[in-house]
């Protein structure tokens, strides 16, 4: 190799490597949009105009009521057309930060949004609430999308996000399999679930069906019920929403994570329960495979189609009979990019979703869940004797008891992939405890807080 | 390759012809790839170094920690487990297949002239075909309570090891090894065939005539032989284990516990769920340094000293 060639060799990788470094030079970040101190407020409430607007949505795959709403939405208003995009939710969670600041849709399927406040990227949505009267509707129902702009706490201050409706968990039941152990009615008390699963065990019918597999501890949903049925909803909803001092390692918390593990222990739960994942565990008990299972209305429909006249659906007993009955209740939550270009059409957009008849009917039939809305508002009929009947009853019933609570899934970003799953996951194998499992839940959420 | 044939030294058409090319013209025609090379490898290694001495959440303002990230990585028990889980899946990944490889290959090379053994390549190299995604699915129905391994075990009498074996602690490792090795074991297999085709027939007769029997032709003939193919395996397959990502993440994305949680994997966790862009980038560059410093010895170790 001659001496030029070398010289060369040399030039270019200098040249190469150089342009590499370079574009690596000064501390990462920093594009984040400015906070906006306060919401727009407009005059009059916002619409889509008559001229041709073309909104960008960015949904969930496989949840089709965004996108039947969407239809209908373009159907009364043919000026608006969608350019959607979907995606699994947990694409979108990883997605949603750098979706929003490089290529902001104007309506959002979002998840938990406390990181997405604090870099400016949400449309602080006061504005619109104030025009469209959002405010007047029952305040539990835009809690969990209220933050203090630009602070940490989440369950108070600006409104950043909107529900299509709002879901809630509780318990399912096979009436075939319940008619089998002699179980006439939902249990009353916690007392009374204890003994139906007992002799459920007993008779060679599986208990529970539950997921708790992968990378979702699906055995968060029995364990919050548990502590809603040992504790009021305040103090879990305080440590969801991130105020300061809250704690998840409480005495009531601790009896819950125990009668969790009693049932564990008991074999309530499939053996290869830590190997279900969602889909599989819906499959199992639509084929019979389990008396209980905790989940949410979102399947209500589903299950009046797969299993009709055959799954009832009761809010987790108290654990004294007539007690206050609480549950995860959460909206179908969407979020405007605060770089988004058709804002006033995408909130003219979610207040139709929650006031227009149509839309409501869609809500409650595609999704079945609660439209969101004024207390008063008319509720689409509901065949009775349906599972969806049941669920829509239910929630009446959490509101009344003033039972709503978010999941706690969402008290950060990382707490239940890293920290909820791996350890109800070690709990079911006897590799944890339930003290060990709170305290080490609670140190990961310290962190976290702080951390980010 | 090492041993040359004498046809490469011939002359080639352009130095028999006396002509010159300026030798900057051969940039010219590296200089596309050099640039996307550049663009798309070597800059982003330079910016997850960056990224590695900063707390930064991928969107808002970064603050300099400085070596704070990697010290993270070796004291955090949870990030030094994953490093640990991926040492251990060298074994499924690496050992098993080149070991099985080998002893298949010389079994097909054995009955090379018969249909079975063109048969048993193609199973073999199937896996090589299947997407990893499709390969995970399918061994994750294998492997699930229900699945054929337990009806299998169930069916011989051993109803009593059956188990949702990746969704228990103490199997879910292995488990994903036992696909690593599925999914690796044909391109190993192929690659050791391939060698074994360019050995000289005259070496195995000779060693027959002085009485050598199968094993002693495998080892003192096959194995020596095959030097760079088993270290092409070796490198392959301990990087596979080493970089392992999408079998784990279709089979049980890092669970029961964090019982398969490897390097990858958690690289992905903290940049995407955790925002913890920093960390990722430090856990990235730690598992880079292993990869490199696992993989130089193989290299050298193998490499043919008769060149």
């Amino acid at each position: 190799m001659s001496r030029r060639i070398r010289r060369w060799n040399g030039a270019v990788l200098t040249v190469a490597l150089g342009g590499a470094l370079a574009a690596g030079c000064g501390a990462p970040g920093g594009d984040a949009p400015q906070a906006e101190a306060t919401g727009t407020s407009p005059s009059s409430a916002p619409t889509c105009g008559t001229a041709p607007v073309t909104l960008n949505g960015y949904f969930e795959t496989g949840f089709p009521v965004p996108k039947d709403l969407a239809d209908e939405f373009t159907k009364q208003h043919p000026n608006v057309t969608w350019n959607i995009r979907e995606d699994q939710f947990a694409v979108i969670t990883q997605n949603a930060p750098r979706v929003l600041a490089d290529d902001p849709p104007d309506l959002m399927r979002l998840p938990q949004v406390s990181e997405l406040v604090k870099n400016n990227l949400l449309k602080n949505l006061d504005g619109y609430a104030k025009a469209f009267g959002w405010d007047s509707w029952p305040a539990s129902q835009l809690q969990q999308m209220r933050m203090v702009p630009g602070g940490k706490t989440r369950g108070e201050g600006s409104l950043y996000a909107m529900g299509l409706n709002f879901s809630m968990t509780g318990v399912f039941y096979n009436k075939k399999l319940a008619a089998k152990i002699g179980m006439s009615a939902p249990p009353a008390t916690l007392a009374e679930l204890d003994d139906a699963l007992a002799k459920a065990k007993s008779a060679g019918v599986p208990p529970i069906a539950q997921f708790n597999g992968g990378a979702t501890g699906g055995l968060a949903f029995p364990l919050q019920d548990l502590m809603a049925a040992y504790g009021p909803p305040g103090p879990i909803n305080d440590w969801i929403f991130q105020k300061p001092g809250a704690t998840i390692d409480t005495p009531s918390n601790l009896e819950a994570t125990r009668h969790l593990e009693k049932w564990i222990k008991a074999g309530y739960f499939w053996k290869d329960v830590n190997a279900v994942d969602y889909a599989t565990m819906m499959s199992r008990f639509i084929k019979g495979e389990g008396l209980f299972m905790f989940n949410g209305d979102w399947e209500s429909g589903n299950l009046d189609k797969q299993m009709p006249g055959d799954v009832g659906f009761f809010l987790m007993p108290p654990e004294q009979e007539g007690g206050g009955q609480a549950a995860m209740s959460a909206p179908l939550t969407f979020g405007i990019s605060s770089r988004a270009k058709n804002a006033d059409c995408a909130a003219f957009f979610l207040n139709w979703v929650a006031t227009d008849a149509k839309a409501r009917e869609i809500g409650v039939a595609v999704g079945g869940s609660h439209p969101m809305g004024p207390a008063d508002a008319a509720m689409p009929e509901v065949k009775a004797g349906t599972v969806t009947a049941s669920t829509l009853e239910a929630g009446a019933k959490i509101g009344k008891d003033n039972g709503a609570m978010d999941f706690i899934a969402n008290a950060t970003g990382a707490i239940y992939a890293k920290s909820w799953t791996p350890q109800l996951q070690k709990l079911v194998a006897g590799q944890q405890t339930p003290d060990g499992l709170l305290k080490s839940v609670q140190s990961d959420y310290t962190s976290q807080v702080a951390g980010s | 390759m090492a041993r040359r044939t004498p046809k490469t030294r011939r002359p080639g058409p352009a130095r028999a012809a006396g002509l010159r090319t300026p030798s900057w013209v051969g940039w010219l025609f590296v200089a596309p790839a050099l640039a996307v090379y550049a663009v798309f490898v070597l800059r982003p290694i330079v910016l997850t170094f960056q990224y590695s001495v900063y707390r930064w959440d991928g969107i808002g303002s970064s603050t300099w920690v400085g070596l704070g990230n990697y010290g993270k990585v070796f004291t955090d028990p949870d990030l030094f487990a994953t490093i640990l889980n991926a040492v251990k899946l060298i074994v499924f990944f690496s050992l098993i297949p080149v070991v099985l490889g080998l002893v298949i290959a010389s079994t097909i090379r054995r009955i090379a002239a018969s249909r079975l053994a063109l048969a048993a390549r193609t199973v073999l190299f199937l896996p090589q075909v299947i997407p990893l995604v499709a390969a995970g699915i399918t061994w994750s129905w294998l492997l699930s309570s229900t699945g054929l391994v337990n009806q299998l075990l169930s069916h011989i009498g051993l109803g009593g090891v059956t188990r949702a074996w990746l969704g228990d602690f103490s199997t879910a490792l292995p488990a994903v090894g036992v696909i690593g090795a599925w999914v690796l074991l044909g391109l190993c297999t192929i690659l050791l065939l391939s060698g074994m085709s360019k050995i000289d027939p005259a070496l195995y007769e000779a060693a027959r005539m002085d009485g050598a029997g199968p094993i002693r032709e495998f080892v003192s003939i096959t194995v020596p032989s095959l030097r760079q193919e088993i270290g092409v395996c070796v490198t392959v397959t301990v990087i596979a284990a080493l970089a392992s990502f999408d079998i784990v993440y279709v089979a049980t994305q890092g669970g029961p516990g964090n019982a398969t949680m490897v390097p990858g994997l958690e690289i992905y966790y903290l940049a995407f769920s955790e925002r913890q862009v920093g960390t990722a980038s430090a856990l990235a560059v730690v598992l880079m340094v292993l990869v490199i410093v696992v993989a130089i010895p193989i290299q050298w170790l193998t490499k043919d000293r008769s060149s």
